[in-house]
């Protein structure tokens, strides 16, 4: 046996020879299947060519070191999008050109949030690009890199220019206004466009696996409370632009705090806000349709409004859930309509 | 397969976090009350700015028992002169049998002996030279001296310049690319500390593991490879030439992937396979050139057997470079093909290159500086082939709950259970191969490096395994519990593995050693300031990774670690100033010094022209 190992062909060979097979099998031969067995969703669209010259920086910029692009199926990525990842989610994803390989951009750290269905979740074009002028501008805590160098510093606006209201703490003597360039626009237009495909009617979603404990068995059955953390809730869906105070961001995002439309007896306005989004005050960004796009519950939609009608000062009456389904179930007829 | 976790667990585990790491208080409170009552003592702001006034606190401490020193002293002089003063008007009052009395007092306290009252006049024999070559200029022993390199003929020259430019470079790297991480460490606390593109985190970061592997790891390993295979081969190196080359074709590649990553050309955010394919082609040459080249030697060896070294070495350069031809084919990488090969790529070129090849320096350097043969070579062998068989399985552990086939994650789960086989056996041997001569450890400056590799080599891999599970990964995958792992291994194993190397062979070359204290000082910071840089991210990891499970706002994880982050830059920070030593060492070692030995230089004096001397000595 030694003797055998002693003919350095013989040896180098073999070794060689194991690890090509095992490579074959556990990587060439999985990555041909997956390439070749995959198709693309119907639903889903293909990147417009601002998104794809956003992707470009995305990859350039090496966001992929702190934010991933897939929603496991465990139940704790629930938070990042409405189904686990499949394959055919990243079907799409091509060579880039003659020098870079595809950019499939999984990721393997989560320094920062998932973005595999932010599209969905932020796509307010205003936030996203006041977030990459300077994060800690609308996140207080956020480390994320700021991103100045993809703005510049105009007297004048001209036709087309993109303002960002950037609050005076951030402008760091910056007297002119800042208008974005090409490129954020670019690389916001692929943020936006990260959004989950809608699955074939005749497909069930694969499972979110380790559920958690519901919190509700540890209630004594109140019927009221169902245990769901409305600051939580508002925490993950709403902050980012209103604030953890409630105040908002002036020239930006409204405030909350001392709101009519919160304060109001009657939630029906601030429900269809809620779900639909809001576009009607010239002064501040447009809102999205958090409720829709999140797929937010009855349930879910009171605990954040009842967060927000008894915070920062606001005290009105707390909305039951029934009544909030109620009212959801009439916006969405007269959607329908 | 639900699996719940219980809610208890999660408090316990809580619970033991609040007492063991009560060094960071407020950190662990954070994650359950809200937001900003968390103790002042945890933002690192007021820690930075708490170590910024002791610096001129204990300052002005020392200035101020300076100068009340020289006051106290100023003081007494006075009171000195005052009292000599005094002294002499006493004296002035004296007659002259007195003064006759005292001198005759001065004389008798004065006497001592002459020391020649036993051995006479006369100078003693010595012909042994025992009492005139008394050293009477010893250092004081602060440290313990360690056993210096035994110098081995039949080191060719040129080959040990060759050697050292690959150490040389490899060294460069380490402090350059370190130097980027410690950079990149920092921001994780200080985010705003520059805005500019070419210096961005997501541009550094594959800089700063592109440095190290590449460059330091690489031509590190590639160096002391190239003192290993013919050595143990017991023949010269087939090709010089060729060795050049691919140390130039390698700290190019390096060069032009630094330059291309902070410019913003990403070959697709992959790790470790940022660098375009024309650049990493480079690297790639560098390998073939140097596989041939270690091949062409073992061919010609004149040993029967082919040492266990070589058999991992050369392995490591083919397995490299099939790692890097799979990584960048472009035929199987749409889609998932690309996660897929992603995850082999970068699994294999941590397991398969550097720890192949560093496994094999071991075989070699580990017996050679405890000078006993290795415990088993049987069980060498036996970890070479489970390591192929085993570890080529476990790439895709990095996406364990994604897209890609659940039945590829089991195997590859399946694979890093299997790495037990492999790291028990490579641990054992090694500390077989100690038995019965640890108390060689104490006087050796090389044998604490390989120590600090082989448990590393065992705690850090079966961690990986750990970290593997499906249970564990749902905790710890996408925190910085990874990158904890991560540096514990790339560089608790390979990097104190390599300096082990270096520091037993450098020596050898150049016949100058480093100084042993600041060996000392390397050790000791890299060592301790790896610990403070990755505990802090384990500790911190785990708990964000409950955070997530519980369902707590993202958000509350990122302020929750600042804490911990700040320690990983402190530790990082150490670990830095350590390679800064390291490459003092290096240059201690490589650097001809001029020291001047009185005799020599006498000698040479008087056989040059401006002596006249030279006939005297001549007759």
């Amino acid at each position: 046996m030694m003797d055998f190992f002693n003919d350095y062909r013989k040896l180098y060979l073999t070794a060689l020879g194991l690890f090509v097979l095992l490579t074959i099998l556990v990587a060439i031969m999985p990555a041909i299947s997956n390439q070749n067995n995959n198709s693309p969703l119907p639903s889903e669209e293909p990147l417009s060519a601002a998104a794809l010259e956003g992707k470009a920086l995305y990859v350039a910029n090496g966001c992929v070191a702190c934010h991933t692009q897939q929603v496991r199926n465990l139940d704790m990525d629930k938070v990042w999008g409405k189904r686990p990842s499949i394959a055919a989610d990243y079907a799409d994803e091509q060579r880039t050109d003659l020098w870079r390989n595809t950019a499939t951009l999984m990721g393997t750290e989560r320094t920062g949030p998932d973005l595999a269905d932010v599209g969905n979740r932020q796509p307010s074009a205003e936030w996203n690009l006041l977030h990459l002028y300077q994060p800690r501008a609308v996140v207080a805590e956020s480390i994320m890199p700021a991103y100045p160098w993809l703005f510049e510093e105009k007297a004048e606006l001209e036709e087309g220019d993109v303002e960002v209201p950037v609050p005076d703490a951030f402008r760091k003597g910056v007297k002119g206004r800042i208008v974005a360039t090409k490129d954020a626009l670019n690389l916001v237009a692929y943020l936006q466009s990260l959004k989950q495909a809608e699955l074939p009617g005749s497909m069930a979603p694969p499972e979110f696996l380790y559920k958690r404990e519901e919190k509700a068995t540890a209630t004594t059955g109140s019927g009221e409370d169902l245990g769901l953390d409305g600051a939580a809730l508002y925490a993950a869906n709403c902050q980012s632009c209103h604030q953890a105070s409630g105040e908002g961001l002036k020239g930006a995002f409204p405030p909350l705090k001392g709101s009519q439309i919160v304060l109001d007896d009657n939630p029906e306005v601030l429900i269809d806000v809620v779900m639909n989004g809001y576009d009607a005050r010239p002064e501040f960004a447009s809102m999205p349709a958090i409720g829709t796009n999140m797929k937010l519950s009855a349930a879910e939609v009171a605990a954040i409004i009842n967060h927000e009608r008894s915070s920062w000062g606001n005290s009105a009456r707390k909305v039951p859930e029934e009544e909030v389904q109620k009212i959801m179930d009439l916006l969405k007829q007269s959607a329908q309509k | 397969m639900d699996y719940i976790l219980p809610k208890n667990r999660s408090k316990l585990f809580n619970v033991i976090f609040l007492t063991t790491f009560s060094l960071l208080p407020a950190a662990a409170f954070a994650q359950s009350e809200s937001t900003g009552d968390s103790g002042l003592f945890s933002l690192p702001g007021i820690l930075i700015t708490i170590t910024l006034l002791i610096v001129p606190v204990v300052a002005a401490i020392f200035l101020l028992v300076v100068k009340a020193n020289a006051l106290f002293k100023n003081i007494q002089n006075r009171k000195d002169s005052e009292e000599a003063t005094r002294f002499a008007a006493y004296l002035k009052t004296l007659n002259v049998e007195q003064l006759e009395a005292l001198q005759n007092d001065r004389l008798h306290q004065d006497y001592h002996l002459n020391n020649q009252e036993l051995s006479g006049p006369f100078s003693p024999e010595d012909s042994k030279g025992l009492l005139s070559s008394v050293n009477e200029r010893a250092n004081i022993r602060f440290i313990e001296a360690k056993r210096k390199a035994i110098v081995r003929p039949g080191i060719d020259p040129a080959l040990s310049r060759l050697i050292l430019w690959f150490l040389g470079t490899a060294t460069f790297w380490l402090v350059f690319g370190t130097s980027v991480g410690e950079y990149v460490g920092i921001k994780f606390v200080a985010p705003d500390v520059d805005q500019v593109s070419w210096l961005s985190f997501g541009r550094l970061r594959p800089v700063h593991t592109n440095a190290v592997f590449w460059g330091w790891s690489s031509l590190a390993m590639l160096g002391l490879g190239y003192y290993v295979v013919p050595r143990v081969s017991n023949i010269q190196i087939h090709s010089l030439k060729s060795g050049w080359w691919s140390l130039i074709l390698i700290n190019a590649s390096v060069v032009l992937g630094t330059i291309a990553l902070m410019a913003g050309i990403n070959n697709g955010g992959g790790e470790y396979r940022e660098y375009i394919w024309p650049i990493q082609l480079l690297f790639g040459i560098g390998l073939v050139i140097t596989l041939v080249n270690y091949l062409r030697t073992v061919a010609r060896r004149k040993t029967t057997e082919i040492y266990v070294s070589n058999w991992y070495i050369v392995a490591a350069v083919m397995f490299a470079i099939v790692i890097s031809i799979v990584a960048y084919v472009p035929n199987f990488q749409n889609g998932l093909g690309e996660t897929i090969i992603q995850g082999y790529y970068m699994h294999q070129g941590v397991g398969m290159w550097f720890m192949l090849f560093t496994l094999g320096l071991v075989y070699y350097y580990l017996p050679q500086q405890l000078n006993k043969p290795i415990y088993s070579y049987s069980l060498g062998i036996l970890a070479f082939w489970s390591q192929i068989f085993f570890y080529t399985l476990i790439g895709t552990h990095h996406f364990v709950f994604s897209a890609i086939p659940w039945s590829l994650q089991t195997v590859a789960i399946v694979g890093s259970a299997g790495m037990v086989i492999p790291v028990v056996s490579g641990t054992t041997n090694f500390i077989m191969t100690f038995r019965g001569a640890w108390h060689k450890v104490a006087g050796s400056y090389t044998l604490p490096f390989f120590i600090v590799g082989i448990i590393f080599y065992f705690t850090g891999s079966l961690q990986g395994t750990a970290e593997a599970f499906r249970s564990t990964n749902l905790m710890w995958h996408f925190t910085d519990f990874t990158v904890a792992h991560s540096h514990l291994t790339m560089y608790g194993i390979i990097a104190f593995f390599l300096w082990g190397g270096i520091y037993a062979i450098v020596p050898r070359l150049t016949r100058q050693e480093p100084p042993q204290i600041t060996v000392g000082i390397h050790f000791w910071m890299a060592f301790i300031g790896m610990m403070f840089y990755t505990i802090p991210l384990m500790w911190g990891g785990t708990m964000r990774g409950l955070m997530w499970m519980e369902g707590l706002p993202f958000i509350e994880s990122v302020t929750m670690m600042a804490p911990y982050w700040l320690w990983r830059a402190i530790g990082g920070s150490l670990m830095w100033v350590s390679h800064l030593v390291f490459a003092y060492n290096m240059y201690r070692m490589i650097n001809p010094r001029k020291t001047v030995n009185i005799n020599d230089e006498a000698i040479k004096k008087l056989h040059s022209k401006d002596y006249e001397l030279v006939d005297i000595l001549d007759k």
